[in-house]
């Protein structure tokens, strides 16, 4: 199973470029029964669009 | 309201919100207020084609944006990127955050954030933000902040400092990682 670093990677490049669908699958599967990745995509997200929202992304 | 004022009022209450974006990037007030000046001036000089595609704010800062790039383009000539500070980047902590066999260590596994919207209305939160921002190591945030506020894909940017893509993903990778750590000691444990 795809471990919490190797997770992490996957969520920051997901906002960067379109993940696989195999990379997908396994993030998917890790974050089922991880609550502190799950929680860590959430933040990822909330990141993001608190600084687009800064920059006139509106 | 016509468009010359409504850019005139945008200009008026907006101006240090605009002063602090460019500030952050290029790390020189002075500096960032010459840009910002230069964007406004732009602004009210191209307020004819503006039309009304989109909103004021989205239309300054795109002007803002481009004029962030060039000063950029313009000062990595004189500072090329591989000779910024960059103290540390091969043990900045994250290594810590996991066990040995890479799970997260306990102490270190992220806890859900209370109520994140309600924080973007805070101007406090925005100043924790920025601090967090700054904290990052030079490189690194130079690298994110073309990512995440001059909105550049990837490609563009790793072009753009002639570093390896892959490079490009661990460096943003650190910077999310920091600011994600930051935020969540100084903010959201409060």
């Amino acid at each position: 199973m795809m471990n919490c670093k190797q997770a992490t990677q996957l969520m920051s490049q997901e906002l960067d470029r379109p993940l696989t669908w195999r990379e997908r699958m396994a993030l998917h599967l890790h974050n089922l029964m991880c609550s502190g990745c799950h929680n860590y995509r959430k933040q990822m997200a909330f990141l993001r669009s608190a600084l687009r929202s800064r920059s006139g992304g509106d | 309201m016509s468009i010359d004022d409504q850019i005139q009022e945008f200009v008026v209450t907006r101006r240090p919100d605009l002063v602090r974006f460019a500030a952050l990037q290029l790390r020189d007030p002075a500096l960032a207020e010459d840009v910002v000046q230069e964007t406004l001036m732009a602004a009210m000089h191209g307020a004819a084609e503006f039309g009304s595609r989109s909103s004021v704010k989205t239309w300054v800062y795109s002007i803002l944006k481009r004029k962030i790039i060039d000063t950029l383009r313009t000062r990595r000539r004189e500072v090329p990127i591989s000779q910024l500070g960059d103290a540390g980047e091969d043990d900045d902590g994250v290594e810590g955050l996991f066990d040995q066999r890479g799970f997260w260590a306990t102490e270190h596994r992220p806890h859900r954030w209370a109520d994140p919207e309600d924080s973007l209305e805070q101007q406090q939160f925005w100043r924790v933000f920025e601090v967090c921002l700054d904290r990052l190591p030079e490189r690194t945030s130079r690298v994110f902040m073309m990512r995440e506020l001059l909105e550049l894909d990837v490609a563009e940017i790793c072009q753009e400092l002639a570093i390896a893509t892959s490079n490009c993903w661990v460096i943003l990778y650190r910077a999310r990682m920091g600011l994600r750590r930051c935020l969540d000691e100084t903010w959201f444990a409060r």
